[in-house]
């Protein structure tokens, strides 16, 4: 139960998916202007990362994985070179699942997430934390504990930026570094707070 | 021949689709603390780009509208794969540094972006001076943030020793910062900051170039 806790703190604060490792760095920069938006594709990555990790841990690790194919008698084939392909594949069909799935069964979540869920699949977060599960090897609990917290990370990331960027508007910043360049710097200071989390291990 | 050469220089500058368009920051930031690894994911961006744009822009009338978006994707992952197994083979240390964003190349908005936005409306040899250009544009960047940090942060370049640094009995104190994620952002906040006191056209008054380049990637987000 620790190693889980750990791994999810590491996740969360440590590797901070947007702040340490710069993941969906495009939407993270064009969808922060308010806090609700912000929060709305916060919560979306949260969900998708959650599905779409496990979901690839068991393609990864019963089909594409060297020696993985043992179970159907192929014991010495290895499709390592598909994982990229089979990855995206998977994001991109669970996202279009998850979104014909929401909109039915839950209205009200799809009109409050239903924007955001086409963006998602080509969130280089959602991809990057499928690459970090397949070169750490996780394992299945491994991979939903990562993918959850990885998620929330970057929905506090991303709500955090938000906050900031609204209060930013009353502030007189020089006119080259307006826009792009102020958040840039904002980004980097944020980035710099979350490396104090850094020592911490459980 | 004056447009092919606009299609080509008007990226690296006046148009850098790091600082203006907001494309493909994520893997900019990453892979910028050594120059070796900079040009390396420069030339691999430059690799898949080019052939993206050729092959999307030749086969632009043949993709049904509907899903396009997936066809550009199996295009864009292929060519990945290919250059993953080249760096691989060939240059195993660096593959190994730049560990998963090589992959991370099939969801790098200068990619989609530029397939979407410009190779679907041109012909193959516009957008093959397009590719070349918008990968001039990033790998200008990238290398730009490289030098940075790999100088004032390991006091090196490309692994060469510059200045000598105090653990090896030189007199350069390396600035620890500059190896570390923070000062990606802030390096890039002033390269923006610099291009657009040159360029005072670029200036924002409202943050809104992101969100038109945003939306222009991803159209069915617009409602």
């Amino acid at each position: 139960m620790e190693h889980y806790l750990s791994l999810a703190t590491k996740a969360i604060f440590v590797e901070n998916m947007a702040l340490a490792f710069f993941l969906g760095m495009c939407s993270f920069l064009a969808v922060s202007k308010k806090v609700e938006t912000a929060n709305g594709l916060g919560i979306a990555v949260i969900f998708v990362l959650g599905v779409t990790t496990p979901i690839n841990q068991l393609i990864n690790s019963s089909l594409l994985k060297d020696g993985a194919l043992a179970w159907a008698g192929l014991g010495n084939v290895n499709l390592g070179f598909l994982t990229y392909l089979a990855l995206i594949g998977t994001i991109a069909a669970t996202v279009q699942v998850v979104e014909m799935a929401v909109d039915k069964f839950a209205p009200a979540l799809y009109a409050a997430l239903g924007v955001f869920l086409p963006l998602i699949a080509v969130n280089c977060a959602i991809l990057g934390g499928a690459l970090f599960m397949v070169e750490r090897d996780y394992t299945l609990t491994e991979a939903t504990v990562f993918g959850v917290g990885s998620g929330i990370g970057w929905w506090l990331a991303i709500v955090a930026l938000a906050a900031v960027r609204e209060k930013l508007k009353y502030s007189n910043v020089p006119a080259p570094l307006r826009g792009l360049g102020i958040t840039f710097i904002v980004v980097g200071l944020m980035s710099m707070g979350f490396m104090a989390f850094s020592g911490i291990q459980l | 021949m004056a447009k092919a050469k606009d299609i080509a220089l008007d990226p690296l500058v006046n148009n850098n689709p790091i600082a203006l368009q907001v494309l493909g920051i994520c893997s900019a930031l990453a892979v910028t603390t050594k120059m070796s690894t900079a040009a390396v994911m420069s030339v691999a961006v430059l690799f898949v780009l080019l052939g993206a744009n050729m092959a999307v822009s030749a086969i632009r009338n043949l993709i049904p509208p509907s899903i396009r978006i997936i066809v550009q994707l199996t295009i864009i992952a292929s060519l990945v794969i290919i250059c993953d197994q080249i760096l691989k083979a060939f240059l195993f240390d660096i593959s190994k540094q730049l560990s998963v964003f090589v992959g991370l190349i099939i969801t790098n908005c200068i990619v989609m972006g530029r397939a979407e936005g410009f190779a679907m409306q041109n012909d193959v040899k516009d957008s093959a001076l397009d590719a070349v250009g918008n990968a001039g544009g990033y790998a200008l960047v990238l290398l730009a943030v490289g030098f940075f940090r790999e100088l004032f942060g390991s006091g090196s370049l490309f692994g060469v020793t510059i200045l000598k640094s105090v653990n090896d009995g030189g007199w350069y104190q390396p600035n620890g910062l500059m190896v570390l994620a923070p000062s990606a952002f802030l390096l890039i906040g002033v390269f923006i900051w610099v291009v657009r006191m040159k360029k005072p056209d670029q200036v924002e008054e409202d943050f809104h170039v992101g969100e038109l380049a945003h939306d222009a990637i991803h159209p069915e987000a617009v409602r």
